[in-house]
């Protein structure tokens, strides 16, 4: 695998949007070629190398390309985006949309992400050292699509909204999160390890919520059935099974209704 | 202006009778004249393309409150879809909801200058307007919706026709209105109260009045009047398996009734979107093509039209005043609902729909909307349309157009259908060895809806004193091509000239034309009775006032009056 590298030079005065900076734009192009790569500040086009010192080489495909992407990003949208395979690492926060639409391939953050990580993500993984914000995994505004496929790992605290219409794939936040956890989800599975608020799983058709601390109020469309032995992420414990949200819809299969499944974990 | 010749194209052109013939068709002053007329014409060389009319749609969503709530709801539909602005092009955004912008344009690249928008909620009119003012290029009209209005309802009841006639030229003037639409008649004013009109003979809750006796009577309030277009319907139980027998039980409404118009349209009735309507079985497991039967109706009367509302297979946006369905459909796909209650009107639904090859059911719509348009014995009253974007976008058009051209066409459709042979079983279209050909193409997307529409005498084709509305096609008929060609030459007309102004010069945009608005002025005798009751209306029940309802000034840029005379 060859490694490109990006620092950033000059901050934009508005927001970067970024979506160039994926290894299947990069694979096989000479340096001259990524720092033309198109940018843009609102409507006005800029060049990637405008911003950025680019070093390094490409691999001839994605699959062989790493992007290495240094300094204060946290004006910088949508790294990744739509990336199918290869590898990027940013050291340093990056504003919204990282690894949205991404459908392989390994991102991983040393710092924090902004809203809208992971949105509607059809496979591969992201990795986020540090927190993530509000609708990490989510689908795009007004789309039912959410998050597909893949991995999304925060090992700090989540924002308010992941996973909403989650359809599939997984989402791991070490820490907290805030209010409307898997809203409208249809699948997926999301493991809190720290607290979460309130309005979990409202309209919640199908999919999993597991939390391992404590839940500041649940959603009315959720009963209790009955607590059951599980091993999650690593950690065995009891867990308080709900299911809902008992006020929507929901699939039949084989006689069984299917709902959604909220397990908190019962401590000792 | 300018004066133009275009030399040596293939024409096709049912007014001239032009069927591919190599023919020079001149352009002065805004129309098309003699080729011997233009004394130093710009000349644009045609040699080995295809020459048309420009377009007309008769039935397409592409403006009003509706429309706007589909943008407005649909994020998700302009995402990746933007264009810059270059050159004199503006900007552009949006997918099966396009910008007006983006609507005028790629109407244009397909050669279309006339557009029809199908629905227009009186009370809205002027929001309708102001959208067709920011379409460019394109001329528009808009009908406004009558089946389910207080005012068309209570006269009909007791079947006074004058009365509607007179009401119907009132409204037509305050809106700014071109034709009487009517959809879901009585059913959309049910769905008010939960409930729908199933056929036509299921009687409109507290009107005391069933939809047949609404169609027939804006049938013959419409000739009472002798409006340019027939009565627009869009009839009850759409969508749903089994319909076809509602469809035929509404043409039958037009049997005995003749055209009393100096426009020289010969229906009374035009069905929209007829693919919605036949529908055979008795549910969706079993629900199969009733084409034939719909299209041997329609062969044998020439006092209707229909268009065919063709399924693309593409993801759209439903929008329609048919309220109830768009209730049923969020119910079937359980994607988002938006609905609008239109005070004494009307009312709305939208719902986000995904039209998948992968769905049994989606491949008969498919199949339907072409055997409608491949079984019909007369094309110049059979008309091409998606009723855009609720069975497909409109920029799909070329797509249709190479279905009804080619069997190889339809054959690669059938084997991209994951149920092919469910498909095959449950429609006809596999057994239609039929190929369109331009004439023919030209008689459904030209001749014939300017004809039905009462514009002939503008619109439609290439006879001299028509609007020099011309459209130039990278499209050799004479030579061997493949299915994919035809859908390429009809999306990016080379030359495009409307009203004599070039739009398109070598497929890029270079004009956003002098677009007009069209609308019918009818005059009837003064009618004090009708003009009460419209002054008790808004003073009892109307949230606005007389003053704040009538689209004028500012709201109508450019119109085109068509001046109708009813007084007796």
């Amino acid at each position: 695998m060859e490694t490109v590298t990006l620092t950033i030079k000059n901050q934009p005065e508005l927001y970067l949007e970024a979506d160039t900076i994926s290894p299947d734009t990069f694979a096989g192009k000479k340096t001259e070629e990524i720092v033309d790569l198109p940018v843009y500040i609102g409507k006005e086009p800029h060049r990637l190398g405008d911003f950025f010192e680019v070093a390094g080489r490409t691999g001839a495909t994605p699959a062989e390309t790493k992007i290495v992407v240094n300094g204060d990003l946290s004006r910088v949208k949508y790294i990744g985006m739509k990336m199918t395979d290869g590898e990027v690492v940013v050291n340093g926060d990056a504003d919204m949309y990282v690894g949205a639409w991404m459908q392989g391939g390994k991102i991983t953050v040393n710092g924090n992400v902004d809203a809208f990580a992971g949105t509607g993500m059809k496979g591969g993984e992201i990795v986020i050292k540090g927190n993530a914000g509000n609708y990490l995994g989510a689908a795009y505004r007004g789309d039912w699509r959410g998050m597909q496929g893949g991995k999304i790992t925060v090992m700090g605290n989540a924002g308010s909204d992941i996973g909403t219409f989650m359809n599939g794939g997984e989402i791991v936040v070490g820490g907290d999160v805030d209010v409307h956890v898997a809203t409208h989800a249809e699948g997926g599975r999301i493991v809190v390890k720290g607290n979460a608020k309130s309005r979990l799983g409202g309209q919640m058709v199908e999919g999993e919520i597991y939390v391992f601390g404590s839940i500041d109020r649940m959603m009315p469309g959720f009963a209790y059935r009955e607590d059951v032995d599980l091993e999650v992420d690593g950690t065995k414990g009891r867990f308080a099974l709900y299911e809902g949200d008992l006020g929507e819809r929901h699939r039949k299969r084989k006689g069984q209704t299917i709902y959604g499944k909220l397990y908190q974990q019962i401590q000792a | 202006m300018a004066e133009y010749l275009i030399k040596n194209g293939f024409v096709f052109d049912p007014v001239l009778g032009i069927r591919g013939d190599a023919t020079d068709i001149a352009i002065k002053d805004g129309k098309i004249v003699e080729a011997d007329a233009v004394k130093n014409p710009k000349v644009v060389d045609a040699t080995g393309k295809t020459v048309m009319a420009g377009g007309v749609d008769i039935h397409a969503h592409v403006a009003g409150p509706k429309v706007n709530m589909g943008r407005n709801f649909r994020p998700e539909d302009k995402l990746f879809g933007y264009k810059p602005g270059h050159g004199i092009e503006r900007m552009q955004g949006g997918f099966s909801v396009p910008t007006t912008i983006r609507t005028g344009y790629t109407y244009a690249h397909m050669g279309y200058t006339t557009v029809m928008e199908a629905a227009m909620p009186p009370l809205y009119a002027r929001h309708t307007h102001e959208e067709m003012r920011d379409t460019p290029i394109l001329d528009q009209g808009a009908y406004p919706v009558f089946g389910n209005n207080w005012f068309v309802l209570e006269y009909l009841k007791n079947h006074e026709i004058e009365n509607t006639a007179a009401y119907i030229a009132w409204l037509l003037r305050a809106t700014k209105g071109y034709a009487v639409k009517v959809v879901n008649p009585g059913g959309t004013e049910a769905w008010a109260w939960g409930l729908n009109c199933e056929n036509i003979h299921d009687p409109v809750p507290y009107f005391d009045i069933t939809p047949a006796e609404i169609v027939k009577g804006l049938i013959e309030a419409n000739e009472y009047l002798g409006l340019p277009h027939s009565m627009h319907v869009h009839t009850n139980n759409l969508g749903n398996p089994g319909n076809y027998t509602t469809t035929l039980d509404t043409f039958k409404l037009s049997e005995g009734l003749k055209p009393n118009s100096r426009f020289g349209r010969d229906q009374v009735m035009h069905h929209t979107h007829v693919q919605f309507h036949s529908y055979g079985g008795d549910s969706w497991a079993n629900v199969d093509s009733r084409a034939k039967e719909i299209m041997d109706y329609v062969n044998s009367h020439d006092n209707i039209t229909i268009d065919m509302g063709q399924v693309t297979l593409d993801e759209t946006t439903t929008m329609t005043a048919d309220g109830p369905f768009e209730h049923h459909l969020t119910e079937l796909n359980h994607l988002k609902w938006a609905n609008a209650d239109v005070e004494l009107e009307t009312g709305s639904g939208v719902v986000p729909y995904i039209y998948s090859p992968n769905i049994k059911v989606c491949g008969i719509q498919w199949a339907i909307g072409l055997e409608l348009a491949l079984l019909a014995k007369d094309p110049m009253r059979v008309f091409l349309t998606t009723d855009h974007p609720n069975a497909g976008p409109f920029f799909r058009y070329p797509r249709i157009m190479k279905w009804l051209m080619s069997t190889e066409a339809r054959k690669q459709q059938f084997d991209a259908l994951k149920y092919r042979d469910k498909v095959i079983d449950a429609t006809n279209l596999a057994g239609i060895d039929r190929e369109l050909d331009l004439y023919e193409i030209a008689q459904m997307t030209r001749a014939g809806p300017a004809k039905a529409l009462g514009l002939s005498h503008m619109y439609g084709g290439l006879a001299p004193g028509l609007e020099a509305d011309v459209a130039v096609f990278d499209f050799n008929p004479n030579k061997p091509y493949a299915p994919d060609d035809i859908e390429k030459a009809f999306s990016n007309a080379r030359c495009l000239f409307k009203s004599g102004v070039q739009i398109i010069n070598d497929g890029e945009i270079v004009s956003n034309g002098n677009k007009r608005t069209l609308w019918v002025n009818a005059h009837v005798n003064e009618n004090p009775q009708v003009m009460r009751d419209v002054k008790e209306k808004f003073l009892r029940y109307y949230t606005v006032t007389l003053n704040n309802y009538e689209v004028t000034g500012h709201y109508l840029q450019n119109p085109y009056v068509i001046e109708v005379d009813a007084t007796q």
